[in-house]
């Protein structure tokens, strides 16, 4: 690790002119990626703003509509949480497996989210259920703010405060996890939403999490494990590598949605 | 009676340290005016050096020294020796290419060290490495044995043709070629024995220091040997006599074979710890131990079994390429002859053996023994082979196995090694009892009614463990002994301070050996208190591996304990004036045979130190002891293993679903630590079959498995909840009847999986590791097979 300099935020505000002032500051949202990169002096922020501190980045509302998550919530803070369970079970699954328990009482869905790892869990939560992220500038739906791997909408300086998931009428995520790193090695969120749409959101397989129209269209129509069983994804700009090749990671994506199907009717 | 301790589950004395924190490993310790290493390693996989400056580096805060090869050469340290010398099939001996400590003109393996950066913290000494520039000229590389062979393969060493260290073989090659131009039945397997990457928890770490006042070298290591580790680098590579160096392995966070060996940073910290006149530490990072720490198996093997039409074992013959990296490691060279081609008999009466091994270098990390050690890649051979035999021939695989069990004892293998005793039919039928082998084809066929494939394989293994006789380890090219040797000091109060050669890092020697003291002392446990890992305290030692601390290290502190008893009786005799003869010893006490008349071991012991009305003339004072043990053969444990699979064809998962395990130990002291052992063994030992698996890239030569991102370590979710019993038969030829337990998981339970999951697939073979991805590509290949 390389010398930086440490500092708190007290806000989203704040937190924000602080970043702006330095030219190689980084933020530290649980740290639970840019820490390690640290010790592998992979990353040299010249200094680190701890958002720990920032009260408007935390906390859970939940109301009719949907749960609403604070950039800092934690993982293990969002898992036992009894609204988030009761109100988006999944959203509490998934948080709930994310990592191991070291990480997950560190580690927060914004960082998560910002820095969008392709093979993370939260992005498929993001993208399946139709959540918006929000930040110090702005709210941006789902589905403009993945854009590729380690990229996303936001814009220099600016800050996710929160992400809004609106409640879904059942949804499930299976995940495959890689053997090795256990990070998700194809993870499928599959969610029928308020309206009777469909989504099927896809990590851990490609660049960045994507979702599966066919297999969406074939829900809408018939919300059964068989609607998606036969339909096969092309392997095609899919990840490769020693622990999958792209045609078994396609594959996957098939098991691991009919699954979802599965889990989700249970 | 006192109170019984062999055979007793005693909880582990060590563990409360471990547990709560108070271990103290090479890391924790900081010396007075300590400084930080930091080695500058090649990110190439072969490479030539054109040049190493150090100025800007050098000019950095904090650094107190830097050196590089040049240093090295221009000090005439020499390299890293190789303890076990090789003589090929042409009666040549085997290559040794120079090791040196530091790069010198080459580079041969990503991770190579090429300099060194000492300085007063350890960040300032990882800035300051940052800017050594070194200028490489980067060659092609080599990381595969067969490739390696083939001409126009890159050089690993430019004067080592065609990479070949050495071709060995064992037994009687025209009569084994023989037998198969007529056998009723040939079963052929081709197979590569995975590379593993060991992985102890603890790093490699090093703390090296120099007196000037009385010229005195100390080197604390995470070691398993510390006086193998003084001796080859005092007399073999920096010329450094034995009474001037002290070698301290504290508490070892696990080694499994992998901190046996010198390794070069062990010698250049105590090199440059005079040169700086600071203490030195260097603890590996996680990154470096992928990289450096010597690799284990990576054999490429073709086999064939020969059996008559009742399916008994004719011949096996057997050709292996082992992968010994780019330098031959300490005891590298032993590991796919001695410790493997010696195996091939298995448990069972195969008349003819045949097996040749070459060794090869490529541009990887140096392999050497892990646990195990060429016993696991000789039992993955026997047992594939024989269970692929089985299926072909349409014989029950259990049954074939009986066929051809070794009954007669002792027995002679046509491998050289002689086995004293074993019951392979007890273990065999308590593995099938425990494993439930009869409901099996209603489990199968319940499993294929919720889509599942399931599967049931056996491993039949024999180790040779007590390692080792020290003529046998000669005429086999041993350049070392492999003894071991104890010492019993018994203090005035009857307290006993035992001091072991033996080195624990994770064994429990603390609590097995203080049992067998205690029991023959007849005095509380608590009494006993065993020492180990310290050159200046510890007589002589040549460590722990090979599963021989017990039967080895344990005998001779058996051996020193009748010494002391032996004493006490003269003692007794005359503090009970009585003739030596009549004295008895048991429970503690010394008795005039057929009285009453008694001394306790603690009123002994006082008399022995203060020795008022001593006859002199016959007794001296004092009571310690000690004694040097040279087993006279290894020990031969031996088990059955059964594992049952279930494989998710979807998705292409293995679920160990029950494992057996049934060996034989001999006497067992502490049933216990052995059942943790075999536990540990067998984690391994699957690790390997499922999991693990060190891939260096075949263009560029870098280790694409050099974090656990990518390096499957098997986790707890991963095992199944283990089924372990024992069937005894004592070993014949140590007092204690023990014959050793630490890798017999690791040897016995990789075939047993293969066997399950082949069984399970309806395939005749399959490359380890299974993981998901192979799995579900096998299965796709079968069905592509099966519609075309």
């Amino acid at each position: 690790m390389y010398a930086f300099r440490y500092q708190t935020a007290s806000s989203a505000a704040d937190a924000a002119s602080r970043l702006a002032a330095h030219e190689d500051a980084k933020l530290l949202a649980g740290g639970q990626t840019m820490i390690a990169s640290m010790k592998l002096r992979l990353a040299s922020p010249s200094d680190l703003i701890d958002l720990a501190g920032a009260a408007d980045l935390h906390g859970i509302t939940v109301d009719a509509k949907g749960v609403t998550l604070g950039a800092m919530s934690r993982h293990a803070e969002v898992a036992r949480s009894a609204d988030v369970q009761k109100a988006i079970p999944v959203l509490a699954k998934l948080a709930g497996g994310i990592g191991d328990r070291m990480v997950r009482n560190m580690g927060t869905m914004g960082g998560s989210v910002a820095n969008n790892d392709p093979a993370a869990d939260y992005p498929a939560a993001v993208l399946g259920l139709n959540a918006t992220v929000n930040t110090t500038t702005c709210s941006i739906a789902a589905d403009d703010f993945f854009l590729g791997m380690y990229e996303t909408a936001l814009q220099p300086g600016e800050i996710i405060t929160s992400i809004s998931f609106p409640i879904a009428k059942r949804a499930a995520y299976m995940k495959f996890k890689n053997p090795a790193s256990r990070y998700a090695m194809v993870g499928v969120l599959v969610a029928q939403l308020a309206d009777g749409s469909v989504r099927v959101a896809v990590t851990g397989a490609g660049p960045v999490v994507f979702r599966v129209a066919a297999m969406e269209k074939a829900l809408e129509a018939s919300f059964t494990p068989a609607a998606v069983a036969s339909i096969k994804v092309p392997a095609e700009g899919l990840n490769s590598d020693i622990h999958a090749q792209a045609d078994y990671r396609a594959h996957l994506i098939t098991v691991m949605a009919k699954r979802a199907v599965e889990a989700a009717l249970a | 009676m006192a109170t019984p301790y062999i055979g007793v589950p005693i909880q582990r004395r060590e563990d409360l340290r471990f547990l709560t924190g108070a271990g103290n490993y090479t890391d924790d310790l900081t010396l007075p005016h300590q400084t930080y290493a930091v080695f500058v390693r090649s990110p190439h996989a072969h490479a030539r050096i054109r040049s190493v400056r150090t100025e800007a580096a050098a000019r950095c805060a904090g650094v107190v020294g830097i050196f590089t090869g040049e240093d090295v050469a221009a000090a005439k340290i020499n390299g890293l020796p190789c303890g076990w010398l090789i003589h090929g099939t042409d009666g040549q001996p085997m290559k040794e290419p120079p090791h040196p400590i530091l790069a010198q003109g080459k580079v041969r393996h990503v991770g190579d060290p090429v300099a060194v950066v000492i300085a007063e913290t350890l960040a300032q000494a990882r800035d300051a490495a940052e800017r050594v520039a070194v200028d490489y000229d980067v060659l092609p590389a080599v990381v595969d044995s067969v490739q390696a062979l083939k001409t126009g393969a890159p050089l690993v060493h430019d004067d080592v043709a065609a990479n070949r260290c050495y071709t060995w073989s064992i037994g009687d090659k025209a009569a084994t070629d023989a037998v198969f131009t007529h056998a009723a039945h040939v079963t052929t397997l081709e197979f590569q024995n995975n590379r593993l990457i060991p992985n102890p928890i603890e790093p490699r770490a090093v703390n090296a220091s120099y007196s000037r006042a009385d010229d005195h070298y100390t080197l604390y290591v995470s070691n398993q040997n510390p006086h193998v580790e003084r001796l080859l680098m005092g007399a073999f590579v920096l010329g450094l006599p034995e009474h001037k160096v002290r070698v301290v392995a504290p508490d070892v966070g696990g080694g499994f074979g992998s901190k046996i060996y010198l390794y070069a940073e062990d010698v250049v910290l105590t090199w440059a710890s005079k040169k700086v006149n600071r203490p030195i530490k260097w603890t590996a990072e996680r990154s470096e131990s992928f990289l450096t720490d010597a690799h284990g198996r990576d054999h490429h093997t073709r086999a064939q079994l020969a059996l008559d039409r009742d399916g008994r074992f004719l011949a096996l013959r057997v050709d292996t390429k082992a992968n010994m990296g780019a330098y031959l490691s300490t005891f590298a060279s032993a590991v796919p002859t001695i410790l493997y081609a010696t195996l091939l008999a298995g448990q069972y009466a195969t008349p003819l053996i045949h097996c040749e091994v070459t060794a090869v270098f490529t541009n990887t990390a140096p392999v050497d023994a892990y646990r195990g050690a060429g016993r696991p890649e000789a039992t993955y051979v026997v047992e594939r082979i024989v269970e692929a035999a089985a299926r072909e021939m349409k014989i029950d695989p259990a049954a074939l196995r009986r066929r051809n069990f070794i009954r007669s004892f002792p027995y002679q293998t046509p491998v050289a090694l002689l086995y004293d005793t074993g019951d392979y039919d007890a273990t065999l039928d308590r593995a099938i009892e425990m494993a439930d082998v009869a409901g099996f084809p209603a489990r199968r066929a319940e499993a294929a009614r919720r889509g599942k494939l399931r599967g049931l394989g056996y491993s039949c293994y024999i180790e040779a463990c007590g390692i080792a006789p020290s003529s046998v380890a000669g005429s086999l090219g041993a350049r070392a002994g492999l003894f071991e040797a104890g010492e019993v000091r018994v203090h005035p109060t009857g307290k006993v301070t035992v001091f072991t050669g033996s080195h624990a890092h994770g064994q429990g020697h603390e609590t097995t050996f203080a049992q067998v003291v205690a029991d023959r002392l007849g005095i509380p446990m608590d009494d006993v208190e065993i020492v180990h890992g310290d050159t200046s305290k510890v007589l002589f030692g040549m460590g722990t591996y090979g599963s021989r601390s017990l039967a080895v290290g344990g005998t001779a502190i058996v051996k020193a304990l009748d010494k002391v008893i032996a004493k006490g009786r003269k003692i007794a005799a005359h503090l009970l004036e009585a003739a030596e003869a009549d004295i008895e010893f048991t429970d503690g006490q010394f008795r005039v045979a057929g009285t009453d008349r008694s001394k306790a071991f603690a009123e002994i012991a006082l008399t022995a130190y203060v020795p008022h009305n001593f006859p002199h003339d016959k007794l001296e004072p004092g009571l310690n002891e000690n004694a040097f043990y040279d087993p006279s053969n290894f020990t031969f444990p031996a088990g059955t293993y059964i594992c049952e699979v279930e494989v998710d064809p979807d998705t292409g998962i293995v679920r160990v679903e029950r494992f057996v395990a049934v060996d034989d130990f001999g006497n067992i002291i502490n049933p216990m630590i052995v059942e943790g052992q075999v536990h540990g063994g067998l984690v391994q030992g699957l690790g390997q079959a499922m999991n693990e698996c060190g891939i260096y890239d075949s263009g560029s030569g870098q280790l694409t498995t050099g974090t656990f991102l990518d390096y499957c370590m098997p986790r707890a979710d991963d095992m199944p909840s283990f089924q372990v019993d024992t069937r005894s038969t004592p070993c014949t030829h140590n007092p204690l009847g023990v014959k050793g337990c630490g890798e017999a998981g690791a040897i016995g339970s990789p075939p047993a999986l293969m066997n399950a999951l082949t069984d399970a697939l309806g395939v005749a073979d399959f490359a380890m590791p299974a993981t998901p991805q192979r799995v579900w590509a096998t299965l796709q290949a079968a069905q592509r097979k099966q519609a075309a």
